[in-house]
């Protein structure tokens, strides 16, 4: 056996030495990303917390300077986020379901995938602009009839992907068993094939509520935003991003107090959503 | 009535029509932005993209200021975002104790989670005064002499502008960045690297010389789905960049508009006319830009499942 | 034959270009049990696949030639794949329990065709399960999901899932190759019980097994069907040197 010459040992000393300075760089990466959330956690926890109350869930949104809570803004996001999540969901659920059980070769079904990603990734606020020209200006006003609208463009996409791809994780065999009985096929897809895949798809409706509970700009233009309560769907709406947007910009302080409670509130709710889904995938 | 075929059909139809629902929206996404910035266009041309000028009073727009601010802080978001992420991605593929994983991975996706006007309230109100006393105060200081470095680092410090958008935007990024690196980093084969580390390799030669160039497609499109992020990011922007419209200097420091903050603070009050136009043809040229970026992000993931398929 | 339930004539089988079948001629017998042996790739699964159209699911498979259920041509265009399911049934490879209760898998089928009332549908249900000799381990846990039973209770539950829709002839496509050899016992045991009641067609890749359980035995070869006859007379006195080779295991 050879022995490593002089030059190979100094040469290995200074491999180790960067190898050691690239993985304490990476463990730095991890370091630097995980500070991020711990310190933007933490300012919530702590500047949220002061300024909830009680009365954020039951007064008005107020005036400057006067006491009041956020009551009609969690109402109108509350009431959007639902309506929008009803209409989004069915024709996601559908369109996967095209794209996994009838579309997988078909010209269609690829010109459709490609579409879907570009909806998922456009800007949010651009969405706000199409139904804007839609919607407001054929109404002329502003109402959460178009905020709804433009938060189930937003589900739309995230749920269309995620059936698609639950649906396609099913094994055929499950479905040439259903068949076998003579079942037709809308029967093998709404029975069978989707009950298969049934947690994966909550999953993705979960994780869509998420994304357009905490979603501002497609409704900066759409609902707009309302001082006062409001339950009628043609008149604007108050949401609890775009109070928070409102009020955080402003320099007076019982609103941003306000904000940042709206701001606890909002990622208590998001997180939990998303905690929810991850636990829903794992205990499948 | 209801015979299994009818039933049948229905039921395929009804899942078409929605498939051509989804096509249709696009197009009207598309058509509806043209159509708004349309008196716009025939006014200026392709000159909007690169007039400064921005005054509703003298009813004359151009895009320049806005454009610039969406691509400045867009670059500089992924000049911090793409190093650190490739740090996680490394961390968790190759340096991470297995029972790690798992957390640790979950807790960079929650910083995805987050809402972005959670980010802008917390940019605003608590990283600003952070980076004016810490970060802009001592820049200033210490390149006071220095020529061009401190036009860069001029501008009033209090904490907003350019850079400090930019650096929101590298934290909301880099989970999306992050994960897909790690993706493409664990589907690299394992006698790939079992071979590299044969040889005698260290762990940062295996990164190095053989997963990264395995896998570098799929790093450019991760890291093209990240830009797409960036550029389309509005309130976590809005808040931070100041909302001037004006590009005095070069400095990342001062104020600025981006495509996204610009339409976020003026559209609800542009009246019909050429202010709103001129605000739907930004979003128009957003649209294409964030469009053109995940055509290119994807066309490369492609690749990289090709190849993957090749060697596997 | 005149007991012929199925009749094969001149079937041909395309998966795209692929001629996969060729010129297959053969009679199923009522009440017996056809064994479909042969090495990897020779069409017994194709060939088992015809009598239910399961490959009308995929564009790509085409079939000519007839198949004759109690006389009338299967392959016909306006014959209802559906009733042609309820009458030929099929188990497959690995188990393949709905997910749901083991009472609603079995329940499935029968919905699909008849209108039972509840305490009907629980003897039918009871009924089935006893023929697969699955009622003793499971009367007590009815309601609980399919897919917490062993390999070879699933597979049975399978078995009686497509029993409870009263076929005549029952497909069963390898249906111990995912299971332990206890589990395939029982299953063996099961199929002689099941040809009094029903005609069956079994694809095995394991020769033992057709030579334990079946009557008759096709031997396929690369697509063609090389030799048929009773199982004692294709196992003891093959008439081709193929079929002899295969048997005594010169290959496969």
């Amino acid at each position: 056996m050879t022995l490593p010459t002089q030059s190979a040992l100094l040469k290995y000393k200074k491999r180790k030495w960067i190898n050691r300075l690239a993985l304490t760089l990476s463990l730095a990466a991890m370091v630097f990303g995980l500070v991020w959330l711990v310190w933007i956690l933490w300012e919530i926890v702590h500047l949220g917390l002061g300024g909830l109350s009680a009365t954020v869930f039951t007064q008005m949104t107020p005036a400057p300077n006067e006491d009041g809570g956020l009551a009609n803004a969690l109402y109108g996001s509350g009431l959007m986020v639902v309506l929008a999540t009803f209409v989004g969901t069915p024709v996601g659920i559908f369109a996967g379901i095209y794209l996994a059980e009838f579309g997988e070769k078909t010209w269609l079904g690829s010109v459709t995938r490609f579409v879907n990603d570009i909806l998922l990734s456009a800007p949010s606020i651009v969405i706000g602009l199409f139904i804007y020209s839609l919607v407001v200006v054929k109404l002329k006003n502003f109402s959460a009839f178009a905020g709804v609208l433009a938060l189930a463009l937003i589900v739309i996409p995230v749920v269309i992907r995620t059936t698609e791809n639950m649906l396609r994780l099913v094994p055929n065999a499950l479905r040439e068993a259903a068949y076998a009985l003579g079942t037709p096929q809308w029967k093998v897809v709404l029975t069978v094939t989707l009950r298969a895949a049934k947690s994966g798809v909550v999953t993705g409706v979960l994780l869509a509520v998420a994304r357009i509970s905490g979603e501002t700009a497609p409704l900066l233009f759409t609902a707009l935003s309302n001082q006062f309560w409001s339950s009628s769907l043609m008149q604007p709406m108050a949401s609890l991003p775009v109070t928070i947007f409102k009020f955080a910009m402003s320099p007076y302080q019982n609103w941003q107090q306000l904000a940042w409670a709206g701001v606890f509130v909002i990622t208590v709710f998001v997180l939990a959503l998303n905690i929810l889904a991850r636990w829903i995938t794992r205990a499948k | 009535m209801f015979t299994p075929r009818f039933a049948d059909r229905l039921f395929a139809v009804t899942a078409k029509s929605a498939v051509i629902l989804t096509l249709v929206l696009l197009a009207g996404i598309l058509l509806s932005l043209i159509k708004g910035a349309w008196p716009a266009i025939s006014q200026y041309g392709w000159h909007f993209l690169v007039r400064s000028v921005w005054d509703p009073a003298k009813d004359d727009y151009g895009g320049l200021v806005m454009i610039y601010g969406t691509l400045a802080t867009s670059i500089i978001a992924l000049l911090i975002a793409v190093p650190v992420s490739f740090g996680i991605a490394v961390f968790l593929t190759e340096l991470s104790p297995n029972w790690l994983k798992r957390p640790l991975g979950t807790a960079i996706e929650l910083l995805a989670a987050i809402p972005s006007i959670v980010y802008g309230m917390w940019g605003l109100l608590v990283l600003g005064p952070v980076l004016a006393v810490y970060v802009q105060q001592p820049l200033q200081k210490m390149f006071a002499s220095v020529p061009f470095l401190a036009s860069l680092v001029s501008g009033p410090p209090v904490g907003i502008g350019i850079f400090s958008a930019g650096l929101i935007l590298a934290i909301m990024v880099i989970p999306f960045i992050a994960s897909v690196m790690r993706d493409v980093f664990e589907v690299t084969p394992a006698l790939l690297k079992e071979s590299a580390y044969g040889l005698g390799a260290t762990t940062w030669e295996v990164v190095s010389s053989v997963i990264l160039p395995f896998t570098k497609t799929g790093v450019m499109g991760g890291v093209m789905l990240g830009l797409g992020r960036a550029l389309g990011e509005t309130m976590a922007v809005t808040f931070v960049i100041g909302n001037t419209n004006q590009l005095n200097s070069l400095s990342v420091f001062e104020a600025a508009n981006s495509i996204t903050s610009a339409l976020a603070n003026e559209f609800a009050e542009a009246g019909e006319g050429l202010h709103q136009a001129s605000l739907f043809y930004l979003g128009l040229v957003l649209f294409a830009i964030t469009t053109l970026v995940l055509a290119i992000s994807k066309v490369l993931l492609a690749q990289l499942k090709k190849a993957e398929g090749k060697s596997s | 034959m005149e007991n012929s339930k199925i009749s094969v004539r001149d079937l041909n089988f395309y998966y795209g270009k692929f001629h996969a079948l060729k010129n297959i001629n053969l009679e199923i017998e009522r009440n017996k049990v056809t064994a479909f042996i042969g090495p990897s790739g020779c069409g017994k699964s194709t060939l088992l696949r015809t009598f239910n159209r399961m490959f009308e699911l995929y564009p790509e498979q085409r079939a000519t030639g007839e198949i004759l259920l109690d006389g009338k041509n299967t392959l016909q265009a306006d014959q209802d794949v559906s009733l042609l399911r309820a009458k030929v049934g099929m188990v497959f490879q690995k188990p393949t329990p709905f997910p749901m209760s083991i009472y609603d898998n079995i329940a499935f089928g029968i919905k699909l065709f008849e209108n039972l009332s509840r305490s009907d549908m629980d003897d039918r249900v009871e009924w089935a399960l006893r023929q697969a000799a699955l009622w003793g381990e499971v009367k007590d846990k009815l309601a609980q999901s399919g897919s917490g039973l062993s390999g070879g209770q699933q597979q049975r539950l399978c078995i009686a899932r497509g029993i409870a829709i009263k076929p005549e002839v029952l497909l069963l496509d390898e249906p111990c190759s995912a299971l332990d050899p206890i589990s395939t016992a029982k299953i063996e045991e099961l199929i002689s019980e099941l040809k009094d009641s029903y005609t069956v067609v079994i694809v095995t890749h394991s020769m033992q097994q057709a030579a334990r359980c079946s009557d008759y035995t096709a031997y396929m070869y690369l697509g063609d069907l090389m030799e048929f006859g009773t199982t004692k007379d294709v196992f003891f006195k093959p008439q081709r040197r193929e079929t002899e080779d295969y048997i005594t295991g010169r290959f496969g």
